[in-house]
C-alpha cells in the first residue's frame, strides 16, 4: 500500500529541487526572511559590533597613549631626582669644604691668640726681670759701702765717713 | 494535489520515515506546514520556510544576544560574533577596498545565511536550504542586480567598460567583448549553481553512502562487517560536508565582494 502510493506520487513528481510548484512560496519567504535579516543586521547587529570594536580600539589606543604619558613622566621624575642627586652631592661637598676651612681659620686665629698672649707674657716676664736686675744693681752699691765701712773699722780700727766710702767704693765700681 | 501529498505525509511518519531511508532525494522534497494561496499563487508556509525563518533566527538571534552587553572585554560567545564581523569585513575590505563597506551588511547578510543554513543542513531530518536551485538563484539574483544597479547609478555608462579592457588591440575588440559580456552573465548562473550544486550533491551522497550500511546490515553478519566501509565514508564525508558548508557560504560571500568591486571600479 504504501510502496504503491509512494512509487504512484514519484512517478508524477518532478526532482524536489526542480519543482516549479514550489517556487513562488520558497521566493516570498526567503524574501521575507532575509529582508529581515538583512535589517536587523544592518540596523541593530552590525552598527553595534563595529561600535563595540571601534570602543574598544579607542580605549587600546588611549591606554598605550596613557601609557607613554606615564613613561614620559617617570623618566623625566628619574632625571629631575639624578640631577638633584648631583646637585646634592656638589653641595655636600661645598659644606665639607666650607667646614674644613672654618675649622682651619679657627685653629689659626686660636693659635695666634695664644701666641701672642705667650709672646706678652714672655716680654712681661724679661721687663720684671730686667726690673729685678736693675734694682738688685742698685742695691749692689749700698751693700759695697756697709761692706766697705765694716772692712775700714776691721782694718784700721777708724772710721771713715759715709763720703768717703761712697767715693770709693764708686771709683772701684767704674 | 501537492499539497495532500504533504499532508499525507506529515500524518504518517512511519511512511515518510521508510520512504527517507532508502529515497536520497526525499530530503530535499517541500512540505507545506501551513498552506496558504494568494491571487493562484501557492504561498504556503512550508518547511523550506520554517528553515529559513530558523536560519535567521539563529542568526540574528546569535549576534544581537552575545552582543547585547556590548563588553569591553568580550565574553566567549560575543568574541565568536565579532570574529565573524571581522572575518566578513576584511574579506570586504581585501577585495573591494574601504568603498565596498557600504555593501558590508549585504554580504555579512548573505555570508551568515548560507552559512546557517548549510549548517543546519547538516542536521538528520533538517531540510537543507540551499539545496534548491530557486534560492541561490534569488540570491545570486540579488547580489548581480546590485552590482549592476550600482555599478550604473555611480559610473553611468562606464560601468560598461567592464566589457571593454583596457590595453587590447581595436582589432581583437569584437571577440573580446562578447567573452567579457558571456562571463559577465554566467556569473550569477555559476554563483547560484556551484551553490545549489554542492550542497545537493553532497547531501545526496551521505544519503547514499548512509542508505549502503542499512542495506548490507540488513544482509546477515557478512554484510554487518561489509558495512563498516560505508560506515567510514559516512563519517568522513560528514566532516568534509561540514568544510563544504562553511566553504560554499565563504566562496559566495567572497565572489560578492569581488563581483561589487567590478561595480565600484570598473575599468581593469
Amino acid at each position: 500500500m504504501a510502496t504503491d502510493s509512494n512509487a504512484a506520487s514519484a512517478a508524477e513528481k518532478v526532482f524536489p529541487p526542480f519543482d516549479p510548484s514550489t517556487i513562488p512560496s520558497q521566493v516570498l519567504w526567503l524574501a521575507i526572511t532575509f529582508g529581515v535579516l538583512y535589517f536587523l543586521m544592518s540596523k541593530i547587529a552590525l552598527p553595534r559590533i563595529s561600535s563595540i570594536l571601534e570602543v574598544r580600539s579607542d580605549r587600546i589606543a588611549q591606554d598605550l597613549d596613557e601609557a607613554n604619558r606615564l613613561k614620559t613622566e617617570s623618566d623625566e621624575a628619574i632625571a629631575a631626582y639624578e640631577q638633584e642627586l648631583a646637585d646634592a652631592k656638589s653641595r655636600a661637598h661645598g659644606i665639607a669644604q666650607e667646614a674644613r676651612d672654618a675649622a682651619k681659620a679657627e685653629l689659626d686665629a686660636k693659635r695666634e691668640s695664644v701666641e701672642a698672649d705667650l709672646t706678652n707674657k714672655v716680654s712681661e716676664a724679661e721687663k720684671r726681670i730686667n726690673g729685678i736686675k736693675t734694682k738688685a744693681m742698685g742695691e749692689v752699691g749700698a751693700i759695697a759701702e756697709d761692706m766697705t765701712a765694716e772692712l775700714v773699722t776691721l782694718l784700721t780700727g777708724g772710721k771713715a765717713t759715709k763720703a768717703e766710702i761712697a767715693s770709693a767704693v764708686n771709683s772701684a765700681k767704674n | 494535489m501537492i499539497n495532500i501529498v504533504g499532508q499525507y505525509r506529515l500524518g504518517e511518519q512511519t511512511i515518510d520515515e521508510a520512504d527517507l531511508a532508502n529515497d536520497p532525494i526525499s530530503q530535499f522534497e517541500i512540505s507545506k506546514l501551513l498552506p496558504l494561496e494568494i491571487a493562484g499563487y501557492d504561498i504556503s508556509f512550508t518547511n523550506s520556510a520554517l528553515f529559513m525563518v530558523a536560519t535567521v533566527g539563529l542568526s540574528a538571534g546569535f549576534l544581537m544576544l552575545t552582543t547585547s552587553g556590548r563588553g569591553l572585554i568580550p565574553t566567549r560567545m560575543q568574541s565568536i560574533s565579532e570574529m565573524l564581523y571581522e572575518f566578513v569585513a576584511g574579506m570586504l575590505r581585501d577585495s573591494a577596498g574601504s568603498e565596498g563597506m557600504k555593501f558590508f551588511p549585504l554580504v555579512f547578510s548573505l555570508f551568515i545565511f548560507i552559512l546557517v543554513a548549510n549548517m543546519f543542513g547538516m542536521f538528520p531530518y533538517f531540510f537543507t536550504v540551499t539545496s534548491h536551485v530557486i534560492v541561490t538563484v534569488m540570491l545570486a539574483m540579488l547580489v548581480i542586480s546590485t552590482v549592476i544597479i550600482y555599478g550604473i547609478w555611480r559610473n553611468g555608462l562606464g560601468f560598461f567598460k567592464l566589457f571593454v579592457p583596457s590595453g587590447i588591440p581595436l582589432a581583437v575588440m569584437p571577440l573580446i567583448i562578447p567573452i567579457e559580456i558571456l562571463s559577465f552573465i554566467s556569473r550569477p548562473i555559476s554563483l547560484s549553481i556551484r551553490l545549489f550544486a554542492n550542497m545537493l550533491a553532497g547531501h545526496i551522497t551521505l544519503k547514499v553512502f548512509a542508505g549502503f550500511i542499512v542495506m548490507l546490515s540488513g544482509a546477515g553478519i557478512g554484510g554487518v562487517l561489509a558495512s563498516i566501509l560505508p560506515l567510514a565514508l559516512t563519517v568522513a564525508l560528514t566532516g568534509l560536508e561540514f568544510l563544504v558548508a562553511f566553504l560554499q557560504a565563504y566562496v559566495f560571500a567572497m565572489l560578492t565582494c569581488m563581483y561589487l568591486n567590478d561595480a565600484i571600479h570598473p575599468s581593469h
